[in-house]
């Protein structure tokens, strides 16, 4: 795995003093309610010899996939969570990395990205549930992706990686399972394109799936949506450092890569958040009408800070192919172009949950799913939180969440 | 094509209609009725506060077990729980307000954030077995539509209601010439959930009107239950429950 190199980040906060490192187990960084260190696992699911057919056409193979599992399998293999993440996440769901070390230096300072919610006694409860998390095929964190090598050049992939869907994506996971010898899950969980993934693992195989939950997620992103990720795409693309995808083992358009993250922010948040948050707040206090452009507004500093942060971590191609698998995906193609036909494929039950402030998965199309599966004669539970927090509110309203979550898994 | 009584500005309709020429006595009978029935009672202060849902216990002992169940206004999803555990139904809960929406699920319940008013055209025909307006019917803006969708999502359907031709409330509109409040019925005109407000003859006209059958009914006065009487109760009952179904 090729991730761009560091750049130099003088707001970086430290959660974790460098005495509560790994191994240090007098000053572990978490408490009785983490899944505490992790390591993950990486497992080869599809050989070269027999590619996996892609969606869009074309074969891949071999595909590596890296993923994290937390809690204990039960003897008769029916107590799995799967937990699917969404455009920017890993595997790494809970808990610290073991070896963060040097590779992923930044999974040293925070812990996994929803450990609010999987652990000991939390929602998705690790004592009760076995969580497996997978990185997303084309991803940067350990699964094959546009960084690997390809074993036709022993050069990596770059944009030669095929297109890849999250019908692929899905299907991968469905290979997952059958090597971990799982048959069927209790219920399969996502936020975002991870809701996608969810949604995608209900209609794909319906017959291994007892719950789905779509948090922040509708059967197929908007137009507006869509000219996000345009835009995000032009940045990283034209950036001079792009070099047609073919920039590793440097960072590569780190600029682009960075926008392309600011704008994605401003998707994540709401007006009313970003005013709470930020106003119109100076960050020193007091405009710098001498220099000219640099970071003066709070939400400047926010978004540059957060474009900063995301190239240390993400590979920029990752993120083409990614934003363009959330682009293409389309649950009515399972309908011939009719969501409520493709839902009467749904076996489960399924809980799809909106935020009043998300703009990028908007609650009309976040219920218009949760309609769609009613329509269809299915079980759905759906309700809209009340949040200031935009698209982000999935990961923020913990609370929330918690206790959808908690409730919905202890459904008959 | 659903049914509707005609339009209040009907002539022939407005001449039946028309306070100002009652059948000779028939007002005359009516006072000393309602006055009869109001004697006989003790003051309302003095009677116990009477206990809360009483309709769950009826609509438990209603619903078969294994039923499918469809809650419209469930609020917390209480109801769709106990009949889970106690009928072992299939339920689906309705509710419009998020944070009992989200208390719903919590408990366990499926239910479903959406606006009564606005139809129930997610829900198949005939894709319930028991379709519950429980105290729901007199707070949505279209009563006669819901009622339809009732029965067409549902074989039968079980509505409660707050009775609005109980002889306590029309005593209290006649003695002070205000919208009634009663201790069942506690609070102002202006803050009253019950937009629609009716009475059981109007929902018996209804039965009448749709061909709907009258599966069963109970009466809830004064803090007891009894089997719907529905030649007394229009005046006797506080608070109704009728199962219908569709003939």
């Amino acid at each position: 795995m090729t991730c761009p190199a560091s750049v130099p980040d003088s707001e970086r906060k430290s959660a974790t003093s460098p005495s509560q490192r790994p191994g240090d187990s007098a000053n572990q960084p978490f408490d009785a309610s983490s899944v505490g260190w992790t390591s993950a696992n990486t497992i080869r699911l599809v050989s070269a010899d027999a590619p996996l057919s892609l969606a869009l056409g074309g074969q891949l193979g071999p595909i590596d996939v890296e993923y994290e599992t937390y809690g204990s399998l039960s003897p008769a293999k029916d107590n799995v969570v799967f937990v699917a993440h969404a455009l920017s996440g890993d595997a790494h769901a809970a808990g610290w990395d073991k070896n963060a070390g040097a590779a992923r230096p930044w999974r040293a300072r925070k812990p996994g990205w929803w450990e609010a919610i999987i652990g000991p006694g939390k929602a998705i409860d690790t004592n009760r549930f076995f969580v497996i998390c997978p990185n997303v095929l084309g991803g940067c964190y350990g699964t094959t992706g546009p960084a690997s090598l390809d074993p036709a050049t022993g050069k990596p992939y770059a944009l030669r990686f095929p297109k890849v869907t999250v019908s692929d994506w899905v299907a991968v996971h469905g290979r997952l399972l059958d090597a971990l010898g799982i048959e069927r899950v209790s219920a399969v969980v996502g936020g975002s394109l991870g809701g996608q993934q969810a949604l995608e693992m209900a209609l794909r195989f319906p017959d291994r799936v007892d719950r789905a939950v779509v948090l922040a997620a509708s059967a197929r992103l908007s137009a507006q949506g869509l000219a996000f990720n345009t835009v995000g795409r032009f940045c990283i693309l034209n950036d001079p450092s792009f070099a047609d995808g073919d920039y590793y083992p440097t960072a590569g358009p780190s600029s682009g890569l960075a926008a392309a993250r600011m704008l994605a922010h401003i998707t994540y948040l709401s007006n009313d958040g970003m005013h709470e948050k930020f106003g119109r707040r100076l960050q020193g206090g007091q405009a710098d009408t001498e220099n000219g452009f640099g970071v003066e507004f709070a939400v400047e500093s926010y978004l540059d800070y957060q474009g900063r942060r995301f190239v240390e971590r993400f590979d920029a191609n990752s993120y083409l192919y990614i934003t363009r698998a959330m682009d293409y995906y389309d649950a009515t193609a399972w309908g011939q172009g009719n969501l409520v036909e493709a839902c009467r494929r749904i076996k489960g039950r399924v809980l799809v949950v909106s935020f009043s402030s998300d703009w990028l998965y908007p609650p009309e199309a976040c219920r218009e799913l949760a309609l769609a599966i009613v329509k269809a004669g299915k079980q759905a539970s759906y309700v809209n939180v009340p949040s200031p927090y935009g698209h982000d509110a999935f990961l923020v309203e913990s609370s929330a969440v918690s206790r959808l979550l908690a409730g919905f898994l202890r459904q008959p | 094509m659903i049914p509707t009584r005609p339009p209040a500005t009907d002539a022939t309709w407005l001449e039946q209609h028309n306070p100002d020429r009652l059948p000779p006595g028939l007002f005359e009978r009516r006072i000393a009725e309602i006055a009869a029935i109001a004697g006989a009672h003790p003051p309302a202060p003095a009677l116990p506060r009477p206990q809360e849902r009483w309709q769950d216990d009826v609509i438990a002992a209603e619903v078969q077990v294994g039923s499918r169940v469809l809650d419209l206004g469930c609020g917390n999803g209480q109801l769709i729980e106990r009949l889970q555990r106690e009928r072992q139904a299939r339920g689906q809960g309705v509710e419009v307000d998020p944070e009992a929406v989200l208390a719903g699920i919590e408990r366990g319940v499926c239910v479903l954030q959406a606006d009564l008013s606005e139809g129930l055209s997610w829900f198949a025909d005939a894709s319930f077995d028991f379709v519950i307006l429980e105290e729901t019917l007199q707070t949505l803006p279209n009563p006669w539509l819901m009622l339809s969708e009732m029965l067409r999502v549902g074989r039968r359907g079980i509505v409660s209601f707050p009775n609005f031709g109980h002889w306590r409330v029309i005593v209290d509109l006649l003695a002070h010439g205000r919208m009634p409040v009663t201790e069942r019925l506690p609070s102002h005109w202006y803050d009253s959930r019950n937009i629609h407000p009716f009475t059981l003859q109007d929902l018996l006209d209804w039965v009448d009107a749709w061909k709907v059958r009258l599966v069963a009914g109970h009466s809830f006065s004064d803090g007891s239950l009894r089997p719907l009487r529905p030649e007394d109760d229009n005046l006797l009952a506080e608070e109704i429950l009728l199962v219908v179904e569709r003939k």
